[in-house]
């Protein structure tokens, strides 16, 4: 129940900040260079004022600006995305079809951070000053400082190149057919990289907050009690310290996840892999402006269920969270 | 005297760099099975360090410098580490200051209690259950088990002190060690934990060594007593020898610095009323989308009060009485929906935000927290000056008058160049006063403004105050939840509980012969209401 | 001079600062030591490090000489990172401050907007600011600010709406201060340390994020940037690597740089996390 009502709360409270993001968006659409059309014609190498102008009062871009707005946000409560001229498909269906490679890598990476992150936060803030914090620390720094997709590249160098180990790019192995489990594992084989990359900067991230939040844990006044009941440092740490330490990591997640959905434009397109991000890459480049306003809107419903998943993880950690606020 | 535990010219040393060499120097002391020891000392004077050390729980930094621990014929300074978790919980258990965060916020109460069988027996789980729901019996907690599902959160600060007694409890412990139980509770809680220690301790024949800062709660609950002074023990003996012959001159100093639990004779009053405040009401609403889900607090309701020219009406009350918000709202850092509040025939209430600005500087207020009230990146001369210089005095003559303000209030005028934090608490409440009185107030409003001082501090503070209402003729609102304090300095008490007052009227009617069920009950609860040094107040005779 | 003090203790901290100097350097010395334009063509293209003493460092796919194009491309990280971090830690201030004093609508209508903010992904949005107004140096440098003020604006309204409520700000108020001097003479300055701290942050990102940009092709393509180089690199990563690997190692020493100099900030700032 009161998980339902934080749902239902969370929810309703979305509605505004999609409304606002889709109005923005598509005033400052307004100004760019070109609609469409514009870009239709080009692609089918240029064409006459008159034809143009029949095709603009088809798509209702002869409207005044508010109409346009009105029709465009009607036509997005239906789901309709418009179509996209360059790829000669409804917009919905190409970002269909991309979605869940982003999903996969997103997901496989999150899961890789935050694995590691809370390990090794967990080893740094127990040897605080030590060798190994020392080393974690530094590690994640550098991790930090690294730019995804350099280190991409050099992954490649290494990994595909030198070593041959792992494949330079792509989702899955195209030349042959496979099904089932080869598959799956085919496909995780390519993900080995691009995870890594996108989620090495996440990862230096989640250690630093994981250690700093266990060392702000270990201090507070219950761990006292914890130790005086003759709890040995272990325990103190598993049964009183991890999952207060743990509460900071699950709200970078969904601050986070709109940043994680953007990193993979840039993996995506160093891994040549079949995702949203490298759409909304090419959807750039060739002025495809419908598409990448659909590609945006897909983007923020994915950052708002990732976020509605936390507020959830974040309530069933937290018996202090009541509906009431 | 069989000791079961006994401290032998114990020695504790503090990392280089802290003020002083030994937070604890040769201290040595006894504790038999069923008697309680107190300990008492003001901050600083290693009354908490005594008990982490003997827990083998010294922070980081802090180590045993010689002695011994002995507890049962074994040396607790020399165990190993496995040795003291087999026995910390088991032989000798610990209750804390503030029962809040003393527990884990995200396990619940039983969980918690729980754990001590967990970690030292080997009971089924179902037969765990069982005990801790015995426990909290025993505690005579309401609904035990309800309470054992709860979350730390969802108890009463009463209640969860409560939970921590019957967790320390629940292996019978030899020795209990309680480290300041009561300091965080309502006066009234505290009598009833007070009660609570007592019997068990008795029942079970527990040895306690109770810390505290109190004098009143000496009385009420030690058989001996050992009282320290910057990690001396200066003077130990049975509670009745160290409180009605004090041998040694600090103790005697604490004990006279107690305020007494009578009021002293009262002062006439001036006809003429500077401050009214007439049905004032304050509802605070928290939470909730769209109106969903909304929390009502009534904060004050329907308050009425008058204050004459030249004298202190005292607000007292629990905490959650809505005393603070009424001072807040007196001098409007919070607007109520309803009432006036009347200065000089001007009601406050009505007045626009540019009005009200001018008006402040008749209505000043001292704030509880000497370390929260000062902005720590202004000098202290300009904090005292800034009310001026926004009021539009030129600045080199607002900076002197501080220096003037300085003497005024008794510190070097020369310090005015010096920032908060090179202050002591109680010289950082002169400054608040001084900051206060320079825009030569009507009314000064003080919120707590002593609560947060150690006992021979707060009376120095308080015949300041006292000192400067004779002189300046201020006319003072006296917000505190100490009645010892507010017996002392106020000519007037109004009582408040849940938002309403319950009682008001001369101070020495409210404390000599109480009306209502709810301030005897409060009088009732003070502890040690014999303890207590001479008036600390002179009557205007006498000061002139 | 205490801060400086508390500051130079940490070996990492004056680590950070000899590196960050070591790049303004790059940037300061780049005309001197390289007066011809870095994107002109020098020599025979792809020549390896240490080969030629006229290309230290080799040259690219077209010849162009890398050395001379790391030392420009220090000067427009630097430009990039700190006029994008003084453009979103002031909008992150204002808006911070606003929220964070007056609470209220004001509070929840600019929280609205900080939250569509966050929830459109910052290099989406940037893709889209990019596609609409065109990818000059201004135009980015603008941009990654645009993208940039949420965290911040969310920090300083955290420490707004802690420090609104202290007791020395109650007291100004009944002083009779005026919101504005409260807002900036009393609360900001005890609220800029982290925030300041935090712009160490801001301008990693921002760095990063300009890289990232110029990787794609999708920056300014008429001056020498590090993702440029590594852009261009990519496409002959097979053999000569190196022209992609150099330039990654400047972003990564510069970021590394603000980084560890944030860090000692932090540090030396709020002294009572120290000792831990």
């Amino acid at each position: 129940m009161r998980l339902l009502s934080l749902v239902g709360r969370r929810l309703a409270a979305s509605i505004p900040t999609l409304l606002l993001i889709l109005i923005g968006l598509f005033l400052l659409l307004q100004f760019a260079p070109g609609d469409t059309v514009d870009a239709m014609m080009a692609q089918m190498g240029g064409g006459d004022a008159a034809t143009a102008k029949s095709l603009r009062e088809f798509y209702g871009l002869d409207l005044s600006v508010s109409a346009q707005l009105g029709n465009y946000l009607w036509r997005l409560a239906r789901f309709d995305l418009g179509f996209s001229s360059i790829y000669g498909k409804p917009v919905l269906t190409v970002i269909a079809e991309r979605l869940p490679a982003t999903l996969l890598l997103m997901g496989a990476a999150l899961s890789f951070a935050f694995f590691f992150g809370l390990v090794f936060g967990v080893i740094a803030a127990r040897g605080v000053n030590k060798w190994p914090d020392t080393l974690i620390s530094t590690l994640g720094l550098i991790f930090y400082a690294t730019p995804s997709f350099w280190f991409g590249l050099m992954a490649i160098v290494v990994f595909s190149i030198y070593l041959q180990w792992l494949p330079a790019g792509g989702l899955e192995d195209i030349t042959v057919m496979q099904t089932g489990l080869w598959r799956t594992l085919d496909i995780a084989r390519h993900l080995i990289l691009p995870t890594l990359t996108l989620g090495l900067i996440y990862l230096a991230i989640y250690l630093r907050i994981m250690r700093a939040s266990m060392l702000e844990v270990l201090n507070l006044d219950f761990v006292r009690t914890a130790r005086a009941k003759g709890l040995d440092d272990t325990r103190v740490v598993i049964k009183h310290v991890l999952r207060n330490a743990l509460l900071p990591m699950v709200t970078l997640i969904g601050l986070q996840a709109g940043t994680m959905l953007g990193g993979s434009v840039v993996v995506e397109s160093v891994f040549s892999l079949p995702g949203l991000g490298r759409l909304a890459y090419e959807s750039v480049v060739q002025r495809d402006l419908n598409t990448l306003l659909g590609i945006v809107f897909a983007s923020a419903l994915v950052v708002i269920a990732v976020n509605l998943a936390v507020d959830i993880a974040y309530a069933r950690l937290d018996p202090r969270i009541t509906t009431g606020v | 005297m069989s000791a079961l535990l006994t401290l032998d010219r114990l020695n504790v040393a503090l990392p280089e760099g802290a003020d002083r060499a030994h937070a604890l120097s040769d201290v040595s002391l006894e504790i038999a099975a069923n008697e309680i020891l107190c300990v008492v000392g003001e901050s600083g004077s290693g009354k908490s360090m005594t008990a982490n050390a003997i827990m083998g729980l010294l922070p980081g930094g802090v180590t045993l410098a010689g002695g011994r621990i002995l507890f049962e014929g074994r040396d607790l300074a020399a165990m190993s580490e496995p040795e003291m978790r087999a026995l910390r919980g088991a032989g000798i258990a610990m209750i804390f200051q503030e029962p809040m965060t003393a527990l884990n916020p995200l396990r619940t109460i039983g969980d918690q209690i729980g754990e001590m069988f967990v970690i030292h027996t080997a009971l089924p789980r179902k037969e765990i259950g069982r005990r801790v729901l015995a426990l909290l019996e025993e505690v005579r907690i309401p609904q035990p088990a309800q309470a054992a599902k709860a979350y730390p959160h969802e108890l009463s600060g009463g209640q969860r002190q409560r939970a921590m007694i019957a967790m320390a409890l629940a292996l019978d412990p030899k020795v209990l060690i309680a480290d300041e139980p009561t300091t965080a509770l309502d006066v009234t809680t505290q009598a009833q934990i007070l009660t609570l220690i007592r019997d068990l301790q008795k029942r079970k024949g527990t040895a306690v060594l109770f810390i505290t800062h109190d004098f009143g709660v000496v009385a009420e609950i030690a058989d001996r007593v050992a009282v320290m002074q910057h990690g001396v023990v200066v003077e130990h003996g049975t509670a009745a020898q160290v409180l009605d012959d004090p041998r040694h001159p600090y103790t005697r100093q604490l004990i006279a610095a107690v305020p007494p639990l009578s009021a002293p004779p009262p002062r006439p009053l001036s006809p003429e009323v500077v401050l009214s405040i007439a049905h004032v009401t304050k509802t605070f609403r928290t939470g909730g989308f769209l109106g969903r889900g909304a929390r009502v607090t009534h904060a004050v309701k329907d308050v009425s009060l008058t204050l004459p020219r030249g004298s202190t009406l005292g607000i007292v009350g629990e905490s959650g009485s809505g005393k603070s918000t009424l001072a807040r709202c007196i001098v409007r850092l919070v607007s109520p929906e309803s009432g006036a509040i009347t200065l000089q025939g001007r009601d406050l209430l009505q007045l626009d935000a540019n009005a009200m600005r001018a008006e402040r500087r008749k209505v000043q207020m001292v704030f509880q927290d000497p370390f929260a009230s000062l902005n720590p990146r202004r000098k202290a001369g300009e904090l005292v000056a800034q009310g001026l210089v926004e009021h539009g005095t030129p600045r080199a003559e607002a900076l002197a008058r501080a220096r003037e303000l300085f003497g005024l209030v008794g510190l070097d005028p020369l310090a005015v160049d010096r920032f908060p934090h090179e202050f002591s608490g109680g010289q950082r409440q002169r400054i608040g006063l001084a900051r206060a009185l320079a825009l030569k107030p009507e009314v000064l409003v003080a919120d707590e403004p002593v609560s947060a001082l150690d006992v021979s501090v707060q009376a120095q503070v308080l015949r300041l105050l006292a000192d400067l209402q004779q002189r300046l003729g201020l006319s003072i609102v006296f917000i505190t939840h100490d009645l010892r304090v507010a017996a002392q300095i106020c000519d007037r008490i109004a009582v408040m509980k849940d938002g309403e007052v319950v009682e008001q009227g001369l101070a020495g009617a409210v404390f000599g012969a109480p009306q209502q069920p709810y301030t005897k009950a409060l009088l009732a609860a003070i502890p040690g209401p014999k303890i207590g040094g001479p008036v600390l107040i002179p009557t205007a005779a006498e000061a002139i | 001079m205490e801060v400086v003090r508390r500051y130079a203790r940490s070996p990492a901290a004056v680590f950070g600062i000899v590196l960050l100097v070591a790049v303004v350097a790059m940037a300061a010395s780049a005309g001197w030591l390289f007066p011809r334009d870095p994107l002109s063509l020098a020599g025979r293209p792809l020549i390896w490090p240490f080969q030629n003493p006229r290309f230290p460092l080799g040259t690219d796919n077209s010849g162009r000489d890398i050395a001379a194009q790391i030392f420009y491309g220090a000067r427009i990280s630097l430009l990039i990172g700190l006029v994008a971090t003084a453009i979103a830690i002031a909008i992150g201030i204002v808006i911070g401050a606003l929220a964070g004093f007056y609470g209220g609508t004001v509070d929840t209508v600019l929280m609205r907007v900080t939250e569509a903010f966050q929830t459109l992904p910052n290099f989406l949005l940037l893709l889209v600011l990019v596609a609409v107004f065109g990818s000059t140096l201004t135009t980015v440098t603008i941009a990654i600010g645009v993208v940039s003020w949420p965290a911040p604006a969310r920090l300083t309204r955290a420490e707004f709406l802690s420090l609104r409520n202290r007791e020395f700000v109650q007291a100004a108020q009944t002083l009779g201060l005026k919101d504005a001097k409260l807002i900036f003479g009393e609360i900001l300055p005890n609220a800029l340390p982290s925030v300041i701290v935090y712009a160490s942050v801001v301008m990693a990102v921002a760095i990063l994020l300009e890289s990232a940009l110029a990787f794609l092709k999708l920056s300014d393509p008429n001056v020498a940037s590090w993702g440029n180089l590594i852009g261009l690199g990519r496409d002959v990563l097979r053999v000569q690597w190196y022209v992609s690997a150099i330039p990654g190692i400047a972003i990564l020493v510069t970021v590394l740089a603000v980084s560890l100099v944030g860090q000692g900030l932090n540090d030396a700032l709020n002294p009572r996390l120290k000792g831990r």
